[in-house]
């Protein structure tokens, strides 16, 4: 059955919207990691052509929110945010796509999935794309790969988006254990889901930019010169015609 | 939503075929045909012959055709596997009952028995095709309450069209009831689809490029920067859109040319004699499937999904 039991863990992103630089280093080091990685190869169309286009697991799109001074620039990284409640799985016909018991982890079995992607219609946040060349469905795997890899330095055994952030934007750890940095940044900031109305729950958490620096007080207005008499007010009432 | 040419001729095909081959599966159990080759290969045939096309059509579109067994393991979650369940289950009473009515004298008990089974499959399997688009959250367009009543009207309504077609040229007396049902379930279907499209019109999503992305307590969110230039699966297969001129005269063609003109030639077909009320009843039956082309081309074209919100869709 396509379905799944309560995880013991669930393993997750944190990602920071208030540092965010919109760089894209985690779309690319995501690319580069994961072509050769779990769901090898991502495959690109067309590489050098007009047209380019291919699989990527990680995409870094631009907001405008708010108007005026209230208004910011917000740089927004999405990806598979493995939901609790993740329809991908559930809609699947042959089992191909589950969530793991051990961690929360949402994955794709390139071997049964028969490609009718029906899973990139049931995301709701378009995490799941196409593999044209291999008639597979491709998705991020919070580099299963690497998190676990005893033969990589223990530093590095993060996924490969987190590792790469030079403005430590992404967060990585267990977000069913309260006490975890993950948990606790979440709980500090207001970490928040997204389309939470749509009720898949998902593991991953956003954190909001921080409220913008106060307006600078207001220049000291213009000295009243309606006191100014003789010359000097003679000067001023010639300066103002 | 980008509509695939493969699942609008499966859906439009395997609605007709379950919707007419329920019909003459009723009409046996009810004694209301009896045993025929000749009805048994221009009715049930022609029934299984559209099913099957479909169902081999919806395989063009999976990257691993080969593959399409897996299908059937995941009926305890997926609709889409229940569909394949239904579909092939489907196949065993109705290949019988079409097998003893074109060849055989099977006895009224037989007929009752596979009858009812084969109309229960037929309509238990567009109903699972249905369910497929109900579920599916993202999906504002599919995930209300129409979804089914669509799936069930037009495959009734183009079932039944084609039903009196294929009984008045096999010159059967249950045709005439059977034409009086077409123009019920053709009515059916111009009033759930206008009741779709009048809800797809006054009620928005809940989902927003606000709760998107969360940014709605800044205020009003919209697209900066594309993640990409060009264009990606997700772009290719969710960003289909349709301007809503082409969506309204579209709808007004589906409405008329696959509703009220099929009604029209079948009530011309029920008061005229031969030859002329056949070649109304097969006009009737040919308008009523082009018409159901044009709406489920339609059902998909209008479909937004909310991750167009992330590219600056700004309704869902």
């Amino acid at each position: 059955m396509t379905s799944y039991a309560p995880p013991a863990k669930r393993l997750g992103l944190v990602i920071d919207l208030d540092t965010c630089v919109g760089c894209h280093a985690c779309a690319v080091n995501c690319k580069e990691w994961n072509t050769g990685g779990h769901s090898a190869p991502l495959t690109d169309l067309d590489p050098y052509g007009a047209n380019a286009t291919g699989v990527w697991l990680n995409r870094v799109h631009s907001f405008e929110a708010g108007e005026g001074r209230a208004g910011r620039t917000v740089h927004f990284p999405r990806s598979c945010l493995h939901c609790d409640e993740p329809a991908c799985v559930t809609v699947c016909p042959t089992g191909a796509s589950y969530k793991r018991v051990e961690d929360g982890i949402v994955l794709v079995n390139p071997d049964t999935c028969i490609g009718c992607k029906l899973c990139s219609w049931a995301c709701p946040y378009g995490a799941r794309e196409y593999d044209e060349d291999e008639g597979v469905m491709k998705k991020c795997t919070l580099c299963v790969d690497r998190i676990y890899n005893e033969t990589i330095p223990e530093p590095d055994r993060v996924p490969a988006c987190v590792s790469t952030c030079p403005a430590q934007a992404r967060h990585f750890g267990d977000l069913a254990d309260p006490d975890s940095a993950v948990s606790r940044l979440v709980a500090e900031r207001g970490g928040y889901d997204l389309m939470p109305e749509l009720g898949y729950k998902p593991v991953n958490k956003y954190l909001p930019p921080r409220p913008g620096r106060p307006a600078p007080p207001a220049p000291p207005a213009e000295p009243e010169s309606e006191g100014l008499s003789g010359f000097l007010g003679w000067v001023d009432r010639m300066l103002s015609r | 939503m980008h509509p695939a040419a493969s699942v609008i001729v499966f859906t439009v095909a395997s609605g007709a075929g379950y919707g007419l081959l329920a019909t003459l599966a009723l009409l046996a159990a009810a004694g209301a045909i009896a045993p025929s080759l000749r009805l048994g290969l221009a009715g049930f045939g022609l029934a299984l012959a559209l099913i099957t096309a479909g169902l081999l059509a919806s395989t063009l579109h999976l990257g691993h055709p080969e593959r399409a067994w897996r299908a059937f393991s995941q009926w305890r979650s997926s609709w889409l596997s229940r569909e394949a369940v239904a579909a092939v289950a489907t196949y065993v009473p109705a290949g019988l009952l079409a097998l003893l009515f074109g060849v055989f004298a099977p006895g009224r008990g037989m007929l009752v028995l596979l009858g009812l089974l084969t109309a229960a499959g037929a309509v238990a399997t567009v109903v699972c095709t249905a369910m497929i688009y109900r579920t599916l959250k993202p999906i504002h367009a599919w995930c209300n309450r129409w979804t089914v009543p669509g799936y069930l009207a037009l495959g009734a309504a183009t079932g039944l069209t084609l039903a009196f077609a294929v009984l008045g040229a096999c010159g059967e007396r249950a045709a005439q009831p059977v034409g009086l049902a077409a123009l019920l379930g053709l009515g059916a279907a111009w009033w759930v689809k206008r009741s779709y499209w009048a809800f797809l019109d006054d009620v928005p999503a809940a989902s927003t490029p606000e709760t998107a992305t969360g940014l709605g307590r800044i205020g009003k969110v919209r697209l900066l920067d594309p993640p990409h230039t060009g264009e990606s699966f997700v772009t290719r297969e969710m960003g289909f859109r349709i301007a809503r001129k082409h969506a309204h005269r579209l709808r007004a063609i589906a409405l008329i040319g696959g509703m009220v003109v099929p009604a029209a030639f079948v009530a011309i077909a029920l008061v005229t004699a031969r030859p002329l009320d056949s070649i109304a009843a097969a006009l009737a039956a040919t308008f009523a499937l082009a018409g159901a082309l044009v709406e489920r081309w339609l059902f998909f074209a209008e479909a937004k999904h909310t991750t167009m919100l992330y590219y600056g869709a700004t309704s869902a």
